[in-house]
């Protein structure tokens, strides 16, 4: 192991990191191939990269919102397009109801000095170690019990008002049943994150803008919020992240309409016969998402990531 | 906050003490005092699946360790297009689980699958990859989806080294190892640790790989505790269990993380000692 020759890179150097790459994408662009292929090519296929590619699974997986009929199907079993827009719904609406409550709590809690920062640090750290397995129980049973029409909890009612839930159902089986547990499970990484973002935007410059007659709530939304973007970036693809690919607590809370499509994935794939094309479309659709944020914003991911651990 | 948090975790607290049932709410459940928690103690199948979450997660762990450090310590260069492999090495974390557990299944099917038909290729027996060796088979694929993890925290802690304290190893002569072992590992140490810590957490908290892949079979050999919670609570509808085994999983990751964090305070309390001597020398 040459670490101390900078300069000139030995050949088996590039032949290792050339595996690693291969190691690391792999298996996506085999997905990403097969959600090309044919079922019958799947099986037979001796030969990887010879076919021909159809986009028959994708049609197949979104058959109920396509705005076509299609040839090869005679009914429309999947419903991924419901799902595929659910979880859009879901995840998006819950990343931006975070990312508000968010920053404004990690601007309170830093520039009021209301509570430690290592308050936010340790509940991040709590929160982190309850598996999403053991929320399951009181989840499942507070949403479907407890946050109901019934006004015995003052939760419930103050719930169904601000968000607007079907009248006569509980929080489970809603959008914003899930949207709510994510919220809650997000909040402490979001605020962690953003806090160190704030801490260093200089004092002076928000006393300068008070100087010039801005009020706290200009001050924040014209001054902090600009400086602190690459940090909400950040909050905002790892929330995203986690709500979009969340199985669990969405399979336990959702009902027929509100289903997520990693529940519909799950679904499928228990069933004896896998039907490998359609099921490998749905995986790409649903891994498409992440895919775009990591091409396009790794470095923000980065620093979300590293400043989880270093500052931790 | 604490709503969040403490609410649900004090409702499972009590549900746990409770014969629950999923179609009553839990005022209308009896209570049966600590009969869940004995009933756990006892079941062989819960050993069973506390002895493979714990298997997998300190497997997982070691090897991801190991493979993650070295590669951030051969990588640590300067290099053009390291952002493009970095961003290249953290896809796997950012696409769903549950894709994971798909891609995977996928690749160790037994007739269809990439490893079978190379083995096959080069002319060996086919390996009953989910069948006899799931556990190693979940646990590579687990490897696969966060070794990235480890490698880019890693690499993020050894780039922010001083530079000093290198040069001058350099300059004493010390050699590549020299280096690694006596310098930058110690100085990584901190990060690490953290690294570490998050990991094994995160290692308690797989699920839908897993579920997908196997679902916990053949027989108990995959089914990790989160895993038994869920099946627990959805298809066998004893809520009450499930809260017991939910705290028993919780409890045992507050061990270890006090465990860890007790450990890091010690290291550092020793560390300091010795510098304060050092001194006073």
């Amino acid at each position: 192991m040459a670490t101390d020759t900078q300069q000139s890179q030995h050949p088996g150097f590039y032949a290792i990191v050339v595996m690693l790459i291969i190691m690391a994408i792999g298996p996506i662009a085999i997905m990403l191939i097969n959600s090309f292929k044919l079922d019958v090519d799947i099986i037979s296929g001796t030969s990887g990269l010879l076919f021909m590619p159809t986009i028959q699974n994708y049609e197949t997986a979104l058959c109920d919102i396509l705005p076509y009929e299609l040839d090869h199907l005679d009914f429309c079993a999947l419903k991924f397009g419901g799902a595929f827009i659910n979880s859009l719904i879901i995840a998006l609406v819950s990343t931006v109801l975070t990312l508000i409550i968010g920053c404004m709590a990690a601007y309170a809690l830093v520039r009021f000095r209301f509570m430690g920062r290592d308050t936010a640090s340790a509940t991040t750290l709590m929160v982190r170690m309850v598996p999403p397995a053991v929320l399951l129980v009181p989840v499942f049973g507070l949403w479907n019990n407890e946050f109901c029409i019934d006004k015995a909890s003052w939760l419930g009612s103050w719930i169904r008002d601000s968000f607007g839930g079907r009248g006569d159902v509980c929080l489970a089986g809603t959008h914003s049943g899930i949207i709510l547990i994510y919220i809650a499970m997000n909040l402490p990484f979001v605020i962690w994150i953003l806090q160190s973002f704030i801490v260093q935007v200089p004092r002076q410059l928000e006393e300068a803008a008070r100087m010039d007659g801005a009020g706290p709530f200009q001050i924040f939304f014209k001054v902090v919020l600009p400086l602190i973007k690459p940090g909400l970036a950040a909050a905002a693809i790892f929330t995203f992240r986690i709500a979009w690919n969340e199985y669990l607590l969405a399979s336990a809370l959702s009902d027929r309409d509100t289903k997520t499509v990693p529940i519909l994935i799950v679904n499928n794939m228990s069933e004896f016969n896998v039907e490998w094309g359609v099921i490998m479309a749905t995986g790409m659709l649903l891994a498409i998402p992440p895919i775009i944020f990591t091409l396009f914003a790794s470095r923000q991911i980065i620093t979300g990531m590293t400043a989880g651990a270093v500052k931790g | 906050m604490v709503l969040a948090l403490l609410y649900p975790l004090g409702y499972m607290v009590y549900g746990s003490f409770r014969d629950w049932d999923p179609s009553q709410s839990l005022s209308e459940s009896t209570f049966v005092g600590l009969k869940n928690y004995i009933t756990l103690w006892n079941d062989p199948n819960f050993h069973e699946s506390t002895l493979v979450t714990l298997k997998f997660a300190l497997s997982v762990v070691t090897v991801e360790m190991l493979i993650g450090v070295g590669l951030a310590l051969l990588l640590d260069r300067k290099l053009r297009g390291m952002s493009v492999l970095r961003t290249l090495f953290i896809l796997p974390m950012m696409i769903a689980p549950v894709v994971v557990g798909l891609i995977w299944r996928y690749m160790y099917h037994p007739t269809l699958g990439v490893f079978n038909r190379g083995i096959k290729g080069v002319g060996l027996e086919p390996v009953d990859w989910l069948g006899q060796h799931a556990l190693l088979s979940v646990i590579i694929a687990d490897i696969w989806q966060w070794t990235p993890f480890i490698f880019i925290l890693s690499l993020a802690a050894l780039q922010s080294l001083p530079r000093s304290a290198l040069e001058a190893a350099r300059i004493d002569g010390a050699t590549g190892w020299q280096q690694i072992i006596h310098i930058k590992l110690p100085l990584m140490m901190p990060v690490l640790i953290v690294t570490c810590l998050l990991r094994l957490i995160d290692a308690f908290k797989v699920l839908e790989v897993i579920l997908v892949m196997t679902e916990g079979g053949p027989g108990l050999s995959t089914e990790i505790m989160a895993l038994r919670i869920s099946r627990t609570a959805t298809e066998f509808r004893e809520l009450g269990v499930a809260a017991a085994m939910s705290n028993y999983l919780l409890i045992m990751l507050l061990i270890l993380t006090v465990l860890m964090l007790v450990y890091n305070r010690y290291m550092e309390y020793r560390a300091s000692r010795a510098m304060r001597v050092a001194q006073e020398n």
